[in-house]
């Protein structure tokens, strides 16, 4: 079996991820296959579009099973976006829809109202520093494990994980005031609500921890 | 406030790198790949391409471009350029584009934005403005400043938004490819009707329009050509102006990978 399937929902830029990993000299896979995608070494669920579509589309091409069956191998799972919204409970994108429930919390819309009362302009979209402030969790054996607190990397999205509890924080970025959760791990299970295959230098990095973890 | 955006606009005729002044008399410059490497490795935070003359005779070959300069850069990088269609989007996506920009389709036929931003999600639907100043206001412009579409840049702006648009790329025709100086009123009245982002292009000269372009005119990105193009300034500078006047932008560190 192939070293790290990212699996293909037809949700996302996979051809992105895919290159970042040539860059670091791994080969992988694209895969909306079941049997390939419950026999990985390391999954990738990537993701850009809608909660609920994404939902959908996993459901339709029976992969819900095959990635929970990925899940309790203990393999190293990473969540990319909306790949990692939908490792939670639930998403109110559009109407409410169910995740994979993976990591307990929930996915809401980021909240418009800054601190000041100013209007935080949606989506977040830019380089945030990643913080590890308000989180529990330490970043070694982790895929953070590489780069630095207070790191950039890229992010553009419209909601954000609710975490039910914050022992599965790995980082969170400061977005004028409101903490965001940047980066979730609970066991074998990794998400990120950034793009790492979009984040230059640091992106890489964490891609390349990730496929050592 | 958020970190400001740097990001380098590559205005391409395939298969070449080209700069005109107002999209006008265009020259070449080089390939377009090596100029979003090198921007890239300058530490830009996105890339945007444009295809200058919307070829949609050539539109394989503007894909290939878009597919070759994604193969070694790895940040955002927004295609632009004769996309018309939800198909349109998908091959530009496919190529490696992460977001896409539209013009004049979304002027003719305003429910492509609707069905962009649902089909891929708002981030993904960039409109792009082309305004020209007239008698105290603006209008939005298309083909590349060249056909006037009789709406009002604000009143477009405000539409769009609730259409779905999830960025706004405007460019002012009067400055573009002049570095004499951006629009700051245009890019002021614009950021003050809408809550998503502002992307300002047309006529950064010096680091103090770039100044200007955040604290006066309120944009969330500036975008650059001419001077990068011509090396009159580096992304670099510019990231090291930006902190020393406390504007604040991605601070730089480098990894192993």
């Amino acid at each position: 079996m192939s070293d790290i399937v990212i699996i293909d929902y037809g949700h996302g830029n996979l051809k992105s991820i895919q290159r970042g990993f040539k860059e670091i000299g791994k080969k992988t896979i694209l895969s909306s296959n079941p049997s390939v995608i419950s026999k990985a070494n390391r999954l990738v669920l990537p993701g850009v579009g809608s909660f609920g579509s994404g939902m959908r589309h996993l459901e339709e091409l029976g992969l819900v099973d095959a990635v929970n069956g990925f899940v309790e191998k203990g393999n190293p799972l990473l969540g990319i976006c909306l790949g990692m919204q939908i490792l939670f409970n639930s998403g109110t994108e559009h109407g409410m829809h169910k995740g994979l429930g993976l990591i307990p919390g929930d996915v809401i819309k980021i909240i418009e109202k800054s601190e000041n009362g100013n209007i935080r302009k949606i989506p977040h979209i830019g380089w945030s520093a990643l913080t590890t402030l308000g989180c529990q969790s330490g970043w070694e054996d982790s895929c953070l494990n590489g780069i630095s607190d207070g790191d950039y990397v890229y992010f553009v999205h419209s909601y954000m994980a609710m975490l039910e509890d914050n022992k599965y924080l790995l980082s969170q970025c400061n977005d004028e005031g409101l903490l965001i959760p940047a980066a979730v791990k609970k066991d074998n299970i990794t998400g990120l609500q950034f793009h790492p295959e979009k984040s230059g230098r640091i992106g890489l990095q964490i891609l390349s921890d990730f496929s050592n973890l | 406030m958020r970190n400001i955006r740097i990001i380098a606009r590559l205005d391409i005729k395939a298969p070449n790198l080209v700069k005109g002044i107002q999209f006008e008399g265009l020259r070449k410059i080089g390939n377009p790949s090596d100029f979003a490497l090198k921007y890239y490795l300058q530490g830009a935070d996105e890339i945007f391409c444009d295809d200058i003359v919307a070829s949609l005779y050539e539109r394989n070959s503007l894909l290939d471009i878009i597919n070759s300069t994604t193969n070694n850069v790895f940040i955002p990088i927004t295609v632009g350029g004769g996309i018309r269609s939800i198909e349109d989007v998908t091959s530009a996506l496919n190529s490696g584009a992460d977001k896409v920009s539209i013009n004049t389709a979304a002027i003719k036929n305003p429910s492509l934005i609707t069905e962009i931003s649902e089909k891929f999600g708002s981030q993904c639907m960039v409109l792009s403005i082309q305004a020209k100043a007239k008698s105290g206001n603006w209008e939005a412009y298309y083909d590349n400043g060249r056909e006037s579409s009789g709406l009002d840049v604000i009143e477009w702006a405000k539409k769009a938004q609730d259409l779905g648009v999830g960025e706004i790329f405007l460019t002012s025709v009067d400055r573009e490819g002049t570095a004499k100086g951006m629009d700051i009123e245009l890019i002021k009245a614009v950021t003050s009707v809408v809550s998503v982002p502002v992307v300002a292009s047309g006529g950064v000269g010096s680091l103090k329009d770039v100044e200007l372009a955040v604290k006066d005119g309120g944009a969330d990105a500036i975008s650059i050509a001419h001077v990068l193009h011509y090396e009159e300034l580096t992304i670099n500078k510019i990231r090291q102006y930006c902190i020393e006047k406390n504007i604040p932008v991605r601070k730089l560190s480098e990894y192993r990978a």
